[in-house]
């Protein structure tokens, strides 16, 4: 496939800030619990939304630049019975909604227990916004992966490990970025977020390798015999009925070559885990925020290449009739 | 229920690209607007088609043959283009199960032409809607024109015949007659999108004969005339007597 930088962008972006926010809620379970101390500086969570916020709406803008005609994008939620794209139109703003209101939450002190938990906890309207927009906030991660996942013949992509790999990689990514944000604004939390921010990377590492491994051990299902329905081991084209290329070249081919294809695999790979994870550890122990803003620039780099070489690597079975021009 | 769809007999087809122009002349001619061309004149020329003849080479030198391949919409009886379309702009139609695109809710996200595995689909350029083969919607059922012409522009364009136009779920039809009695079958059956368009294959007409067909035993017109005359008892093998 021809990998759209607007596409990139959306899907990284969104990451982001799924994973900044359940970083957040994470935080703050924690410390409900008392596990961790409580972040009684009201805009921890509160300026922590608005930067989700923020990564979300990018992405969202992100997403219209891949449109034909922005402006019909409203009539997107019609068909959520039949199509993930329609679901992600639909939860991405509800998602931004809660985001919005968690953070509003946050700001005024909206403290007032609204219910409790069998052990006397008082349960206010943070953490039941919280609770929702973690809900809201896998939906979400899954209606974007199933976009891809659900499409069974480009076969690099139907695999439950693309919607896991989505999860895992916005998850990790936000969580450095949440890392970098506690060292800034809320120091004694900040380890915590490093170490879920080392183990979430290194989660993603393995599901990405995963289904690296796994295509590279597929097998075409179609082939020019089944394309065009005639039974021999050697058939080649020698037209594709234009000369000059048509959406059908441009679309579905990401025009570089396997080299610079291998390359971007090894760039990604190196950007995305072990740099980070480097960075991490030491701008954790060093508690320099500038260090850990630097591992989350290093990853959503390398995550810009994932996703260049997640759509460069899926091998549309059209391209089966559009291989030589004439 | 009607199903309707082409049948193109790979056996027939020429390669001419016939259909390919006269599609993509009474397309851009219609209601729906032109298919965009970009630099038709110039290098590089690219645009908008729904059909499109492709040509393939079967085998190796010297044993090879040239398969002229014309390919369109398939109108797949399970179209994943529709489902995945977030506006519901493309559909597949109850009454003759024509897949089309309303180029007024399409808003250009190009989902569909990823879900689609024939490459059928093609985005215009210049409108930025997803485009695609309608089976000349416009002109099948169109009351002005005699019944004849009541055909997609490619079936009429076609010199040699080798498209077929009608409704597959209608067993008595010349397209159901020709699926069924000349082998017709279906694009990437590995992917259960039961494509409606079948492909008749190539077939080669062999005439069998028998090394006894061509020596004959017996000079029955006894034109030569040279022949050594039989005894009256003999038999001869023509069955005839040899006096």
């Amino acid at each position: 496939m021809h990998p759209a930088f607007s596409v990139i962008f959306l899907t990284t972006l969104l990451g982001v800030g799924q994973g900044l926010f359940l970083a957040l809620y994470t935080g703050q379970l924690y410390a409900f619990f008392d596990l961790l101390p409580a972040q009684g500086n009201r805009s921890f969570y509160a300026a922590g939304s608005a930067i989700a916020l923020i990564f979300l709406a990018a992405g969202l803008v992100a997403s219209f630049f891949h449109l034909g005609h922005p402006e019909r994008a409203w009539r997107s939620a019609a068909k959520w019975r039949t199509s993930w794209l329609s679901r992600e139109v639909i939860v991405l703003p509800a998602f931004m909604g809660v985001v919005f209101l968690y953070g509003v939450a946050h700001w005024f002190g909206w403290h007032v227990p609204l219910l409790s938990l069998p052990g006397g906890r008082p349960v206010d309207a943070t953490l039941i916004l919280g609770a929702i927009g973690t809900l809201l906030c896998f939906a979400l991660f899954v209606c974007t992966g199933m976009i891809y996942a659900c499409l069974r013949f480009l076969q690099e992509w139907h695999t439950p490990l693309t919607v896991v790999n989505y999860i895992l990689l916005g998850g990790a990514s936000g969580f450095v970025l949440a890392t970098a944000f506690a060292a800034a604004v809320a120091q004694e939390i900040a380890g915590f977020y490093a170490g879920w921010a080392a183990i979430l990377t290194a989660l993603a590492f393995a599901g990405r390798v995963a289904s690296l491994l796994r295509n590279a051990r597929l097998k075409p299902k179609s082939s020019l015999s089944t394309a065009i329905g005639i039974k021999h081991p050697r058939i080649a084209q020698k037209a594709q009925g234009a000369m000059g290329g048509s959406f059908n070249t441009r679309e579905f081919f990401h025009g570089r070559t396997a080299f610079f294809l291998r390359q971007v695999k090894w760039l990604f790979l190196a950007l995305v885990f072990p740099l980070p994870l480097m960075l991490i550890a030491a701008g954790a122990m060093a508690g320099s925020p500038a260090l850990l803003l630097a591992a989350f620039g290093v990853q959503y780099l390398g995550l810009i290449a994932e996703r260049w070489f997640f759509f460069a690597q899926a091998n549309h079975p059209q391209n089966l009739y559009y291989q030589a021009v004439s | 229920m009607t199903q309707l769809a082409l049948v193109i007999d790979l056996n027939v087809c020429v390669g001419c690209h016939a259909c390919v122009t006269s599609c993509k002349e009474w397309n851009t001619s219609g209601e729906a607007g032109a298919m965009s061309d970009f630099r038709p004149y110039d290098a590089d020329p690219t645009g908008t088609f729904f059909n499109r003849v492709q040509t393939f080479e079967v085998g190796e030198f010297p044993n090879t043959e040239t398969v002229h391949f014309p390919k369109s919409c398939l109108h797949c009886e399970e179209p994943p283009c529709v489902p995945v379309c977030p506006t519901g702009a493309s559909y597949k139609r109850k009454e003759d199960g024509i897949v089309l695109v309303d180029y007024d809710k399409c808003i250009g996200c190009k989902y569909c032409s990823w879900a689609c595995p024939y490459g059928a689909r093609e985005i215009d350029e210049k409108q930025k809607v997803m485009k695609k083969c309608t089976l000349c919607v416009d002109r099948i059922y169109d009351k002005t024109l005699p019944e004849r012409d009541r055909k997609p522009a490619c079936v009429m364009a076609c010199p040699t015949s080798a498209r077929l136009f009608g409704d597959i779920h209608d067993p008595e039809s010349e397209v159901s007659k020709a699926i069924r009695e000349q082998g017709g079958y279906a694009l990437m059956p590995e992917w259960g999108t039961h494509p409606a368009n079948h492909y008749l294959p190539r077939r080669k007409t062999q005439l069998r004969i028998h090394e006894d067909e061509l020596v004959r035993a017996d000079n029955p017109l006894k034109i030569d005339g040279k022949l050594p005359k039989p005894a009256k008892q003999e038999p001869s093998l023509d069955d005839v007597t040899s006096w």
